[in-house]
């Protein structure tokens, strides 16, 4: 068995003991890439001489009988928008080609610090924008399960890497569902966690005020054990939150049960029979489902759509081939800035430049953003109180599983219904999970998404637990 | 809400972005099919106060050591010593060489 199919703290146990070398493991994982990537488009830079000198590092620490961390020698890839220094990060954009970062993000920091050894960048829809990884500058990304099909987006880089089995787990980044819904469609394991638990300093921003890292694995183990190494307050993120988690509460775990979701329509029929059997797996564990009713999902992604775009139009304002990045030549810095954006930048990050633009411009912002501020904030008040009564929320991740490749790319509003379950969480400020529940009919991967209160990561993770060996 | 090309151009000015008239056309049509999906927004309940949680906690004042000028500077598409270099601000005439 190939060693990247271990689980990452069992790696990382294997190579403290000395049993196996992160140098070995490196080159397989190394290996695996090269076998892999020419037909999935995962990877869009391998980092392999400097992986090599970490894992030697690694090797040298163990030797010494010094702690190597607790990801000692565990190969790891990065979604191309987290910040490393010396090394690519495009976020998936013309306007980045070439840029080489003078700062690692602080979760490459801790990475580092836990011995975990950094093979390279994954792709993603330009800026994060997508739910597909077919808007990416540097071609598209396919589902491992079938190659005729998407592995999700904007994390579908990360998420067909660690399902390809490239390495044991990856880092995404998820604004309204870009590391769970690529997961639930490659058959991985994907966390978002609560807004303020990881630092994103170094995290290439789109909108800034639900974006947050998460990592990606085939396995629970491997989730707990990046979370437990990239989650904590950092300075350098003013939204970093000091809170570390809250306990779990005695009794049975209380699940709320959203079942008029499956009946919504787009709402696929295997979708709705694997969420059925996981409640009925989680009820056999012990646990009590309570059925509730959610807010209106589609009231969610119109929220979603007006917050998202409005902070993305103010955050992507700073490419202007200044500082770095691209830059096309102009008469004037005006028009130099106007050719760098319109060359820079890709179709559907115009377009929400644009929406961005035009909810925050004069004469529409109180019937457009305001608005959504509103919604959003009743949003939140009706999460809060739901988990007054259950511990977490049983939904689909998606309501499809993986779409065919250029199935939904002259749809943008198609696309973003992609979205719709998994918006609530990142409006909301919530931790969320998608797990593998299973397959559908064709064979394809289809996800549960458990959500949990502000801080109650460790509520996902006691549901998980129930679910664990679902085949993906 | 239909939005006409003549908004989108506006739009384009205040983004920093030139469009070609394809462009104009497809994005006007995009936008109007969402502005229409999000007027679903528009029972949101009136005098709903703005509760949007402050996590911010602000870094104490104190002076770190700030990115070196020349470092910053060199990823810059163009430079001059430690400084960014950008096309004549005002005008269109390139200013005379001295």
């Amino acid at each position: 068995m190939s060693l990247l199919a271990l689980s990452a703290p069992i790696l990382a146990d294997r190579v403290k003991k000395g049993e196996i070398r992160a140098a070995h493991v490196v080159e397989e994982s190394l290996a695996r890439i090269e076998a892999e990537n020419p037909r999935l488009g995962a990877v869009l830079h391998v980092a392999a001489e400097s992986a090599r000198s970490a894992a030697r590092a690694v090797d040298a620490a163990i030797g010494r009988g010094d702690e190597p961390g607790p990801l000692a020698g565990v190969p790891i890839l990065l979604k191309d928008n987290i910040s490393t220094i010396g090394m690519p990060t495009t976020a998936g954009s013309r306007i980045l080609d070439g840029y080489l970062p003078l700062y690692d993000a602080t979760v490459v920091e801790k990475l580092r610090g836990a011995g975990a050894i950094l093979i390279g960048k994954t792709n993603l829809d330009e800026f994060a924008m997508g739910s597909s990884t077919e808007n990416s500058a540097f071609g598209i990304t396919r589902n491992p399960w079938d190659m005729t099909r998407v592995p999700g987006g904007s994390s579908g880089g990360s998420a067909a890497a660690v399902a390809s089995a490239m390495t044991p787990v990856a880092l995404g980044s998820d604004t309204g569902g870009s590391v769970r819904q690529p997961a639930s469609f490659c058959g991985v394991y994907g966390l978002l966690p609560t807004y303020g638990r990881v630092s994103r300093y170094g995290l290439i921003a789109f909108a800034s005020s639900l974006d947050q890292i998460g990592p990606l694995a085939r396995d629970l183990g491997g989730i707990r054990a990046v979370f437990d190494a990239i989650a904590g307050h950092d300075p350098r993120d003013a939204t970093s939150s000091p809170d570390s988690g809250m306990a779990r509460r005695d009794g049975a775990l209380r699940v709320g049960i959203a079942e008029g979701l499956l009946s919504r329509s787009g709402v696929e029929t295997g979708v709705a029979a694997r969420l059925n059997e996981t409640a009925a797996r989680l009820e056999r564990g012990g646990a009590r489902l309570v059925p509730v009713t959610l807010p209106d999902p589609d009231k969610a992604v119109a929220t979603y759509y007006l917050i998202a775009t409005a902070e993305a139009s103010s955050n992507l304002a700073r490419y202007d081939g200044v500082r770095y990045g691209l830059r096309v030549p102009g008469e004037t810095v005006e028009s130099m800035m106007r050719r760098t954006r319109s060359a820079g930048f890709g179709r559907e990050v115009k377009r929400r430049i644009l929406l961005g633009t035009f909810v925050l411009s004069s004469g529409y912002y109180d019937a457009y953003y305001v608005r959504a501020q509103k919604s959003r904030a009743l949003l939140r008040r009706a999460f809060l109180q739901l988990f007054e009564t259950v511990d977490v929320v049983l939904l689909p991740t998606s309501p499809t599983a993986a779409f065919a490749v250029g199935d939904r790319t002259e749809d943008p509003l198609a696309m973003y219904l992609a979205d719709v379950f998994t918006v609530y969480a990142n409006l909301a400020g919530l931790p969320a999970l998608s797990v593998p529940a299973g397959r559908d009919a064709a064979g394809l991967p289809v996800g549960a998404q458990l959500m949990a209160p502000p801080f109650g990561e460790e509520l996902l993770f006691a549901a998980a637990k129930h679910l664990e060996g679902t085949a993906a | 809400m239909p939005i006409s090309e003549r908004t989108i151009e506006h739009l384009a000015r205040l983004a920093n972005l030139d469009l070609d008239p394809d462009e104009r056309e497809r994005l006007a049509k995009d936008l109007g099919a969402i502005l229409e999906y999000v007027e679903r927004l528009a029972d949101t309940e009136e005098g709903t106060a703005l509760e949007i949680p402050s996590m911010t906690q602000l870094r104490e004042d104190t002076p770190t050591p700030p990115l070196p000028s020349g470092v910053a500077v060199s990823v810059a598409p163009e430079r001059h010593n430690e400084l960014f270099k950008v096309p004549p601000v005002l005008g269109s005439e390139r200013p005379k060489p001295a």
